[in-house]
């Protein structure tokens, strides 16, 4: 023997291995009586999904979809926004089901409220965050509806598709980034984001104010609110806008892009974006290019 | 626990209080109290008389509201509140100060009170009776002891730990008979023996005051406190005169106490031996760089600009103004928006007394632990509630926070732990009614 090979070495060792084996056996024996038996297709399904994780869905994460689309037999009911149409035709093709199409969505901003257009009235000196500045108080503008450029969506997104502009004071969506996973939609207090339709070449007209008060009052606080005249109303010939609240709302399901109610409006609330600048009028100032 | 000791500065101590003249026009919400908002009785066009009923409080936990001039109601509308945010109130254009018929106008003391218990109570209730501390909570829903609880001592706030704020002094210097009266009204209401004014050390005369009128009065005592702030919130106030602590989440009643400030035992008394509603109050109007700071009787519904103009005017380098003092107040959007039962001190503010510092990184030093007079962990509770992690935040006690914003004041980074707090507290508030359906 000598010193490295003596009784309590060679002893630690035997037991040490003894003790192995016998765990070994043990946790074999519990794994074989405890196997969870997954759907493999879960895998497979969660593997095509993007990983972004942003709830988009509606469910806790892509392995929360994969599991729902696996357990429920269907792609029904179930999109993901990241992913768009092309992942949900890849799962359908590996799963050997049909695959729906949905039309595409993206985040729009309803309020232009701008430093400029909504002059601050007081100035705002606490947390920069709108779930509070919301509770606190109506906004440095002063409109009760408006933006109030804390950042809170900007904040909430995950794929770098907003930014406040500095000079408006107002968040800006990217389009090619934009995912329409609801994330800055649902942070807003002020329901000033919505989905919509994504529209042909990206094209979208709206309604760029949600606010309800009477024309004179919003007005008072901002020079492109919508004051509830309904010449828009009067102007489409397809019933899109739907008039409410002294409020004006495009719905996007019925709206055709005409670009006919964009003109009409007289404080030049509706937007309308990614369209060919309009071919000038005679006697008529040519349309608001608004971005 | 905690608590902080800002400057004083009670600049309008000495100014007795003078009376405010109408304004022309008042505008009165229907929402100036704790709870559900009043429903108008009047309509565009009636004639009222000060003192008539114009709105009624038809919840339990609501308040009547009475016209506080005479003359025309020209619109029930939506009107700019100190928020910003356009709420319902009824305008009236005033004509003259006609009074309302059953209203003693006399001056001289009624100390008896005949009434029975439910009577006192419901005279409280008729004439709209809040708290006038601050919280504005409908006083005869705390004159009704829940079944089962014993209240066994009445304690009235005249605290007044706000910093700049002496509208509950000047009353307690200028109106000690009446409050002393008030408050005997509300131990029989309450069915008390026992009754302890609090008033802190710095207005000795004050205490002085009210000592020497307590002598007939038997059951009432007068205590002077230590200078602290928060000391005028309930559980704060409690403890410092019983040594009793009221448990998280509870009521005051729980330990037997009932606590009300000595500006409603003066209403009280009016309501009950003068029928008078609540019309008026005593408001401060402060700040360092005003002419003249005084306090004012003012009729509810004046707007704010009109008590400045009482005071010499709005200084050029005017930074803020604030409804309230300086640790609880809020800053106001506009100055045309009109006091309410709740406002109890205008404090204008210069340019430079105005700003927060600018906000740094936490350097961990645990004063905010120290001060906060609930035993929360306000750097904790600040960043548990910014990044929304809601059952944390109610482990944690944040509803406990009654925003006294100690914390915020003793803050050596400027980090805004109060507004972040305010948020989870918004938001932890409706998951916790999620819950409960």
């Amino acid at each position: 023997m000598n010193e490295f090979f003596n009784e309590t070495t060679l002893l630690s060792v035997a037991s040490l291995v003894a003790i192995g084996s016998v765990a070994a056996v043990v946790l074999y024996v519990v794994a074989q009586k405890f196997k969870v038996i997954e759907d493999p297709r879960i895998d497979q399904v969660e593997d095509l999904l993007p990983g972004a994780n942003c709830g988009g869905c509606g469910l806790a994460g892509c392995r929360a979809l994969a599991e729902a689309i696996v357990r429920e037999e269907r792609l029904e009911g179930f999109y993901c926004p990241p992913g768009g149409n092309q992942v949900m035709q890849e799962i359908a093709e590996a799963l050997g089901w049909e695959a729906g199409e949905q039309t595409p969505m993206i985040a729009v901003v309803r309020c232009s409220g701008s430093r400029e257009l909504s002059p601050p009235k007081v100035n705002y000196e606490g947390a920069m965050t709108c779930a509070f500045a919301h509770n606190l108080f109506t906004g440095e503008g002063g409109c009760p509806y408006g933006c109030l450029g804390c950042g809170d969506c900007m904040r909430a997104c995950q794929f770098d598709a907003m930014y406040m502009d500095r000079q408006t004071g107002l968040p800006v969506i990217l389009d090619d980034k934009c995912v329409a996973c609801e994330a800055c939609v649902k942070e807003c207090p002020r329901d000033i984001i919505e989905m919509r339709k994504k529209g042909k070449k990206d094209r979208r007209i709206f309604v760029s104010c949600i606010n309800m008060e009477k024309g004179g009052v919003a007005r008072r606080n901002c020079k492109v609110a919508c004051i509830g005249c309904g010449k828009c109303v009067k102007e489409c010939r397809f019933d899109a806008i739907v008039f409410e609240n002294n409020l004006a709302y495009i719905d996007f399901a019925k709206c055709t892009l005409c670009r006919k109610c964009p003109p009409v409006c007289p404080t030049n609330a509706i937007h309308e974006l990614n369209f060919p600048p309009r071919k000038p009028k005679a006697g008529k100032e040519d349309a608001p290019a608004q971005a | 626990m905690g608590g902080v000791h800002p400057p004083e500065n009670k600049f309008a101590e000495k100014a007795s209080i003078e009376v405010l003249p109408p304004p022309k026009t008042v505008f009165i919400p229907l929402s100036q109290h704790l709870g559900v908002p009043a429903v108008p009785v009047v309509e565009k066009g009636d004639e009222v008389k000060t003192g008539q009923l114009i709105a009624k409080g038809e919840a339990f936990i609501s308040a009547n509201i009475h016209a506080s001039v005479s003359g025309k109601v020209v619109k029930i509308d939506l009107v700019t509140d100190s928020s910003g945010y356009r709420k319902k109130a009824i305008v009236i254009q005033v004509e003259g100060d006609e009074w309302a018929d059953g209203i003693d106008l006399d001056i001289p003391l009624v100390k008896e009170c005949q009434l029975g218990r439910e009577q006192i109570v419901q005279k409280i209730n008729e004439n709209g009776i809040v708290g006038l501390g601050g919280a504005t909570f409908p006083s005869h829903v705390k004159m009704m002891v829940p079944t089962g609880k014993k209240a066994e001592y009445l304690i009235i706030n005249g605290v007044e730990c706000e910093p700049c704020l002496t509208a509950d002094h000047r009353l307690m210097l200028e109106k000690g008979e009446e409050i002393l009266a008030g408050i005997s009204i509300q131990m029989k209401a309450l069915e008390v023996d026992k009754a302890i004014v609090g008033i802190e050390a710095n207005k000795p005369d004050a205490v002085e005051h009210l000592k020497n009128l307590a002598g007939p009065y038997p059951g009432i005592s007068v205590e002077a406190l230590e200078v602290k702030y928060p000391q005028g919130a309930e559980k704060q106030l409690i403890k410092s005169l019983l040594g009793r602590e009221v448990p998280s989440g509870k009521l005051p009643i729980e330990v037997g106490c009932v606590v009300h400030n000595v500006g409603t035992s003066f209403a009280v008394y009016e309501a009950v031996q003068k029928n008078k509603p609540l019309i008026e109050r005593v408001v401060t109007v402060t700040g360092s760089s005003l002419k003249k700071p005084v306090n004012l009787w003012v009729r509810i519904g004046t707007p704010v600009i009109d008590l400045i103009e009482a005071a010499g005017g709005l200084p050029e380098d005017t930074g803020k103004v604030i409804n309230g003092g300086p640790m609880m107040g809020k800053a106001l959007n506009d100055l045309n928006v009109p006091v309410t039962k709740g406002t109890s001190g205008i404090l204008v503010l210069t340019d430079e007394q105005a700003h927060r510092p600018p906000e740094q990184h936490c350097i961990r030093c645990g004063r905010c632990v120290t001060v906060c007079p609930m035993g929360l962990e306000p750097y904790l509770l600040a960043i548990l509630s910014d990044k929304k992690r809601l059952e944390e935040c109610e482990q944690e006690r944040l509803m406990d926070c009654m925003e006294c914003g100690s914390c915020l004041y003793i803050c050596p980074s400027g980090r805004p732990l109060l507004d972040q707090m305010r948020v989870g507290k918004t938001r932890l508030g409706k998951l916790i009614r999620e819950r409960s359906g």
